[in-house]
């Protein structure tokens, strides 16, 4: 099947590319979030064809089933569903593309002038789950705790923020509370009109 | 799975580099704090594949030295975009506004 | 080479028949090198194609006169003998409806919604092992694979309730998702436990590790174990909230906000979003008999000789029937109750159970003569004792009082 790797390769590279500057240009912020989604999902099948499965999969659940979901929710809670007013961009933006050519010049210098250009990989089996486990409980364990309280840290954090103060949501006037009805109860004269 | 690969690492370093620009150019240029996110996901997510590509094509085959850093990268990312789009969500209730070119009270 | 397929093909329904090892192997053999791949993927998704939405047209049935003879009433029984054609009645009605879109919907994203939300429910049936040597691909993450794409439809729901343009779809989609997004914790880390004990995410490995009989006749599967038990309930519970039954339909119940998500599509749009909500329903179910009881394996060393599939698809048959039960006899829950009732009851007895996997599997060692009933004994007290607190305290805040009025202002 090697023969289908370039064509592969060239389609998933196309579609990742097309869909990060759609994701960063486009004027509805909603279809960006769901052009970032296409582009997560277009890195996540060049994991695929690397060979990192789990990572892969990994990546496909946490960023696009949960990263891509907050950041759809926040676009809705913030009130920017709707068309940004022109213009979208920044007054200094010219300078922004510039810095970014110049640090893809920068690094695409890099890339070429080093030795590792045009290596080729050495023939592997991908790494099964069991030692990827493996290897999390034992090298590389104190990471893995500090990730969870890094997660429970940012997960409460989150909720600690953006929760609603108990005192902004007071009423203009006092609720109403209906009368409990009286032991002897005397029939009441319905309000004249 | 494809995972016979004869291209040479600098396609996906060339790669892992665009998309880094793509989302640097969006987050310096885009006037939404949320679209600013959106950037530093892109810029993540190539920061991971240059990993994955390099990983792949490790002379040394048993290391997984590459796997385990995007593992951790994902995370700390999820946890970031969590963090930071409820810092957006609270500063729209303050603001009623998620320009960034209004918010320059610490200005001066 | 005609009568070489010929044969290649016969071979291969006798042995996928009689559970017999590799049954694509002599029809691909007799094919060119360069078809082979291509007829082989052909080969694993057809028959998924053609049962699953079969058994879709046929659950629409069983549901309708289930719930019918539950509420007391008849169901269907006009179209055909005892409303066995009702489905081709309802289908031919879907396909005939004009597809309207609103003049203001976002016309691609309303467009992709549906599809969005078919591709990946049917990319989750490809790892699920549906009989002894018939699992489509053998994935070393099987499960991380299926909840994967389980995940990613949850954005399919929000560009279905946003690309409509329509304050009920909006509302439907965020609650839906909301319920959605609640409910895969529970889901997850209930499947963790059994990930746990069997040390691997793919499934064959699962369904291999469920073998066996202990004293002669109770299968090894995880439903008989203190923590599989309790998983089980769990990941039933929370696969009803994944696929939008009831009682967690509130996302798309027609007394609360027209049709939620769902409002704007009609004609082959609705029927897809149909059709990916009870596939997903079922891949749900084969998950859960994978997970839980044993998959493929037969409840009795008597009956193996019961071809495998039989047993899949009888599990999966038994949990839908469950399913349309659930949903003809308890009431529908409030979104507020739903989101507490994840968050605050099945998450820590979801955390709890993992504990108990633990305890069950350490204290294996014992082995004096009544250790299997302290072993129950101690694993139920585990997960027991929390329940009937965590049960008593979240009721316990919400007194009954006088009903207190506020008015819009």
């Amino acid at each position: 099947m090697s023969h289908i790797t370039p064509i592969a390769f060239a389609i998933i590279t196309a579609l990742t590319l097309v869909s990060a500057i759609a994701a960063m240009s486009l004027r509805h912020l909603v279809h960006c979030a769901l052009c970032l989604a296409v582009t997560l999902a277009g890195i996540a099948a060049l994991y695929l064809q690397l060979g990192a499965a789990f990572v892969g999969w990994a990546q496909i659940l946490v960023y696009i089933g949960a990263v891509a979901i907050l950041i759809v929710f926040a676009i809705l809670l913030t009130r920017s569903s709707e068309a940004e007013p022109r213009p979208i961009l920044s007054p200094y933006w010219g300078v922004g593309i510039a810095i970014a050519v110049l640090v893809f010049g920068v690094l695409a210098k890099a890339i070429f002038s080093s030795s590792l250009a045009g290596r080729l990989p050495p023939e592997k089996a991908d790494p099964t789950v069991r030692e990827i486990g493996n290897q999390l409980m034992t090298g590389y364990v104190l990471p893995l705790e500090v990730i969870g309280l890094l997660l429970t840290a940012a997960a409460i954090g989150a909720v600690i923020i953006a929760m609603k103060d108990s005192t902004s949501g007071r009423l203009a006037s006092p609720p109403i509370v209906p009368e409990p009805a009286q032991k002897n109860a005397r029939p009441e004269t319905p309000p004249a009109h | 799975m494809i995972s016979q690969d004869h291209l040479p690492l600098h396609y996906y370093l060339i790669l892992s580099a665009l998309l880094f620009a793509v989302g640097l150019a969006g987050a310096l240029t885009r006037r939404n704090a949320i679209l600013v996110l959106v950037g530093i996901e892109l810029m993540l997510n190539a920061a991971n594949l240059n990993f994955i590509a390099f990983w792949r094509y490790n002379p040394n085959p048993d290391s997984l030295i590459g796997i385990m850093f995007v593992i951790f990268s994902i995370a700390v990312a999820a946890a970031e975009a969590a963090v930071g789009l409820a810092l957006i969500i609270r500063i729209y209730r303050h603001y009623h506004t998620i320009n960034l070119d209004k918010m320059d009270s610490l200005k001066g | 080479m005609i009568g070489n397929i010929f044969t290649g093909l016969i071979v291969m329904i006798w042995r996928v028949l009689t559970d017999q090892p590799n049954p694509k192997g002599d029809l691909l053999a007799a094919l060119p090198e360069a078809m082979r791949p291509f007829v082989s993927v052909v080969l694993s998704i057809s028959p998924i194609m053609m049962i699953f939405p079969g058994l879709f047209a046929a659950t629409t049935w069983i549901e309708r006169k289930g719930l019918g003879r539950i509420q007391n009433r008849m169901g269907p029984n006009r179209v055909g003998p005892y409303g066995w054609f009702q489905p081709v009645a309802d289908g031919l009605k879907m396909l005939t409806k004009e597809d309207i879109v609103p003049r203001t919907a976002d016309k691609l994203v309303h467009f992709l919604a549906p599809v969005i939300l078919l591709v990946p429910t049917l990319l989750a049936y490809a790892v699920l092992p549906y009989g002894a040597n018939l699992v489509p691909i053998n994935l070393d993450a099987g499960i991380l694979f299926f909840f994967a794409v389980g995940a990613s439809t949850e954005l399919s729901v929000f560009m279905a309730g946003w690309s409509s343009r329509n304050k009920y779809s909006l509302l439907g989609a965020m609650r839906a998702i909301a319920q959605m997004i609640s409910y895969e914790i529970p889901l997850i880390i209930s499947s963790v436990t059994v990930i746990m004990i069997t040390g691997s995410l793919s499934l064959v490995d699962i369904v291999d590790r469920q073998a066996g009989y202990a004293f002669g006749f109770i299968p090894h599967w995880h439903v008989f174990k203190p923590w599989g038990l309790a998983g089980f309930v769990i990941f039933l519970i929370a696969s009803l909230a994944e696929s939008n039954r009831s009682p967690f339909d509130i996302p798309e119940a027609e007394s609360e906000l027209i049709a939620g998500h769902l409002t704007e599509y009609s004609g082959f749009k609705y029927a897809l979003f149909f059709l990916s909500e009870y596939l997903g329903m079922f891949a749900m179910c084969g998950l859960a008999a994978t997970l839980f009881l044993g998959g493929w394996r037969a409840p009795l060393p008597i009956l193996e000789w019961v071809p495998s599939y039989v047993w899949f698809m009888g599990k999966l048959i038994a949990l839908v029937l469950v399913f349309i039960w659930v949903r003809g006899t308890v009431p529908r829950l409030r979104v507020d109750q739903l989101l507490n009732f994840a968050w605050k009851f099945m998450l820590p007895l979801a955390l709890l159970n993992l504990l108990v996997a633990a305890v069950w599997h350490y204290t294996a060692v014992w082995n004096f003569p009544t250790a299997l009933i302290w072993r129950w004994l101690l694993c139920a007290l585990l997960i027991g004792v929390p329940y009937v607190c965590l049960g008593r305290g979240l009721t316990g805040t919400k007194k009954l009082t006088r009903r207190v009025y506020r008015f819009a202002e």
